[in-house]
């Protein structure tokens, strides 16, 4: 059985609808909203600013730090009580590490930018999204940064490599691997790459290959968030 | 030259070129670092930011707040990660008693217009009031902007400024780090020059942004200049309150 | 943050504001939008000024109380955000949050808006619990008022969602046509005393600087079900008598002016 016809219609690379918008919340220095179907991610850079706990502090440059949370109504099922859970801190952590690559805080010893990335409603792909959101609210921060990161999740349901998995593809019912993955638009590195599943080598790497091409898409759409914050009235 | 769109796009370039901040090099291809609008002159390019973190640098005018007194002195808040110190021989030229009580000069909540004199390796940064223009500030408001939109909103040769300083009859002092601080005649005029600054803020990119002004201020104010409200002039005491009429 | 608080203080002494308002002058755009949580039984966005909440609803089976062995339950809860403001550090909900959940709680509880007896399937095996989420995306002063028109918008979005008639398992995907039985509006309104003067809609800057404030939850036939008085400075009996009326003033006009943006929307 090979899975040939999405769950949603779409076709095997296709993304879902992206809605990016920034400058979201006025308070903090560089905010974003990132919708990509149902999944949508709220993100805001408050800093440079002061770091503790003090030992935390790198005298050479400044660091980031991610908190990614879930609201509690976010979920697929359930209510999430809130406050914090081992998945949103390893969440918090690999966005982290997608992120430090492109950041360059060496102007700003000693403190830290601080990324918060909240969700009020889910579809599967939330790091993704929160990775998207967090990118450009850094950028529009005017956070000094290397490159854009772009992440989408790809994966293989049932035989079938597809780009940016839903929940009820997570939860086919057939072998499924979910692997979001984070590229850098420059130089199409990989800074997120994670897996849930069953997968061979050679569809491990069409995955990964079909994310670097399809977060390009993505990465037009964040460009393009960026350019409409300062858009001229005609 | 143009000033074209560009964030983290190549640009190729065959010569040699001189490049400004906030870009770097990967081969022979440049990037941008930040968003912002990028210029070309001759050979060199610069990048404007359109939003970015205050660096302090020394000889900055900036306003603070006051928000600790230590043995030698207050420290400031200026808008950054950093601690910056205002110490009491940099504050007036006063002879200060070894006792004295360092919060009659000035506390803790007040705004003060300093001016940077030194920044560390490390960011730390110390400040002087003791220079002409330099003054702890006694009514009025202070207001927050992007830092990286100041340089419009004083405009060239301070024409934007001043445009707004003489139809609001308000004495505007303009932070490097982004704080502004305005005392006028009225709250509604206070508010008109907070707003008018605000414009500035929001329309930076902008071409004609002076006959925008210039509009926004007739619709909202008046077209003819307003007498401006005294000056404060602390000299040697900067404990002088400043008697409203 | 910036704190111009002598100027606020000298102002509201001659009934002025920092931003030109009048004293009991709310800010706009005021916005609603329904339904922003597609996992959420209800939910609703909340726009005053800059200051936006999120409220969600979400619903539970379980054994109710043995002392209400036929009725539901509601819970509110309130998180102030790090995302929202810089004053907010992540961690568990400090004072702040504390006392916006616990008086926005009161004000629904209190004053029945919610038939906690419809909400019982089985007496003494099974009932629906309610629990609201307030969350906090932009603090630009006043969460009180926006959050309380956040939850009651939230509750009036609130459906119940499909239950497996033969297994009793809730279907969290699927929701049915019932809505929540909602009886009453309540909407809390803190009123504040600057120098002097009553005011409503603090920015984040006059929420810094006043000398004290009560907050009142009303219904729409007037009727309080909820008070929290703070700040350091004492209030006269008068003072009281004059912010509830304020208070109850406001509710009709927030209520208003809510069902006004549903209204819009639906169109």
């Amino acid at each position: 059985m090979v899975y040939t016809k999405r769950v949603d219609g779409r076709k095997l690379d296709e993304l879902r609808p992206i809605e990016a918008k920034v400058g979201v919340i006025p308070n903090a220095k560089g905010s974003a909203m990132f919708r990509s179907g149902h999944t949508l991610a709220y993100a805001a850079v408050y800093g440079p600013r002061e770091l503790f706990p003090k030992h935390l502090q790198n005298p050479k440059k400044g660091i980031i730090r991610c908190y990614y949370n879930m609201m509690p109504f976010s979920g697929s099922g359930e209510r999430i009580r809130p406050g914090g859970n081992r998945r949103a801190q390893e969440i918090s952590m690999v966005m982290t590490n997608a992120l430090n690559p492109v950041v360059d805080l060496s102007a700003f010893p000693n403190t830290v930018v601080d990324i918060f990335v909240e969700l009020p409603q889910t579809d599967a792909g939330t790091r993704c999204a929160a990775i998207c959101a967090a990118s450009m609210a850094l950028a529009d921060a005017g956070i000094p940064m290397k490159d854009m990161v772009s992440a989408v999740a790809c994966g293989e349901v049932d035989g079938t490599v597809v780009a940016d998995l839903i929940y009820d593809e997570e939860a086919y019912d057939a072998i499924v691997s979910d692997i979001p993955v984070a590229v850098l638009h420059n130089s199409k590195e990989v800074t997120l790459l994670q897996m849930d599943g069953e997968i061979s080598k050679e569809a491990l790497l069409r995955a990964i290959q079909m994310a670097q091409k399809v977060t390009e898409k993505i990465h037009e759409i964040q460009k393009k968030a960026l350019k409409d914050k300062y858009a001229r009235e005609e | 030259m143009n000033a074209m769109w560009s964030f983290l796009e190549k640009l190729w370039l065959k010569e040699w070129i001189f490049f400004l901040e906030n870009t770097y090099r990967d081969g022979n291809k440049i990037y941008a670092k930040i968003l912002g609008l990028v210029g070309a002159a001759g050979r060199v390019i610069r990048i404007t930011p359109l939003s970015g973190p205050y660096v302090p640098r020394v000889g900055d005018k900036i306003v603070g707040k006051v928000i600790d007194i230590t043995m030698t002195g207050w420290r400031v808040d200026t808008g950054t990660a950093y601690s910056a110190l205002l110490n009491v021989k940099d504050a007036t030229t006063r002879y200060i008693k070894k006792e004295e009580d360092l919060s009659k000069i000035i506390s803790v909540g007040d705004y003060v217009v300093v001016k940077i004199i030194n920044v560390t390796s490390q960011n730390l940064i110390d400040l002087t009031m003791k220079e002409p223009g330099l003054f702890k500030t006694v009514g009025g408001r202070v207001i927050e902007i992007n830092n990286q939109k100041v340089p419009r909103v004083i405009g060239k040769q301070g024409s934007m400024i001043s445009l707004i300083k003489s139809r609001t009859g308000c004495e505007i002092t303009v932070g490097q780090n982004g704080n502004i601080w305005i005392r006028g005649h009225s709250p509604e005029n206070e508010l008109l020059a907070a707003k008018a600054i605000k414009l500035v803020e929001e329309k930076s990119h902008y071409e004609g942004l002076t006959e925008r002004m210039e509009k926004f201020l007739a619709e909202h104010g008046t077209t003819a200049d307003i007498t401006p409200v005294e000056q404060a002039a602390p000299e040697e005491n900067s404990n002088e309150r400043y008697e409203e009429n | 943050m910036i704190i111009n608080k002598e100027t606020i203080l000298q102002l509201a002494k001659q009934g002025k504001r920092l931003d030109g308002r009048g004293l009991l002058e709310y800010r706009t755009p005021f916005e609603v939008e329904l339904d922003i949580s597609w996992t959420a039984e209800g939910s609703a966005k909340v726009r005053l000024g800059e200051t936006v909440v999120i409220a969600g609803v979400k619903m539970s089976l379980d054994k109710p109380y043995a002392d209400t062995a036929d009725e539901g339950g509601i819970t509110v809860n309130a998180e102030l955000l790090p995302l929202s403001s810089p004053e907010y550090e992540p961690g568990p909900p400090q004072m702040k949050g504390i006392e916006l959940a616990r008086v926005t709680d009161r004000g629904i509880r209190e004053s029945h808006a919610i038939d906690l007896k419809k909400l019982c399937v089985t007496p003494g095996e099974k009932a629906w619990f309610v629990t609201i989420d307030l969350i906090s995306i932009n603090d630009a002063g006043n969460l009180f008022d926006v959050a309380t028109v956040a939850a009651l918008a939230a509750l009036k979005n609130a459906r119940f969602p499909y239950v497996d008639p033969e297994t009793g398992v809730i279907d969290y995907h699927k929701k049915t046509d019932q809505k929540v039985p909602l009886v009453k509006e309540p909407i809390g309104i803190t009123v504040y005393k600057i120098s002097g003067n009553l005011l409503v809609d603090p920015t984040s800057e006059e929420e810094k600087s006043y000398d004290a404030r009560l907050s009142v939850a009303t219904d729409e036939h007037g009727i309080i079900s909820a008070l929290q008085k703070g700040g350091d400075a004492p209030l006269t009996v008068d003072e009281i008598g004059k912010m509830i009326d304020i208070a109850m003033d406001k509710a009709k006009f927030l209520r208003n002016a809510l069902d006004k943006e549903l209204a819009r929307k639906k169109k």
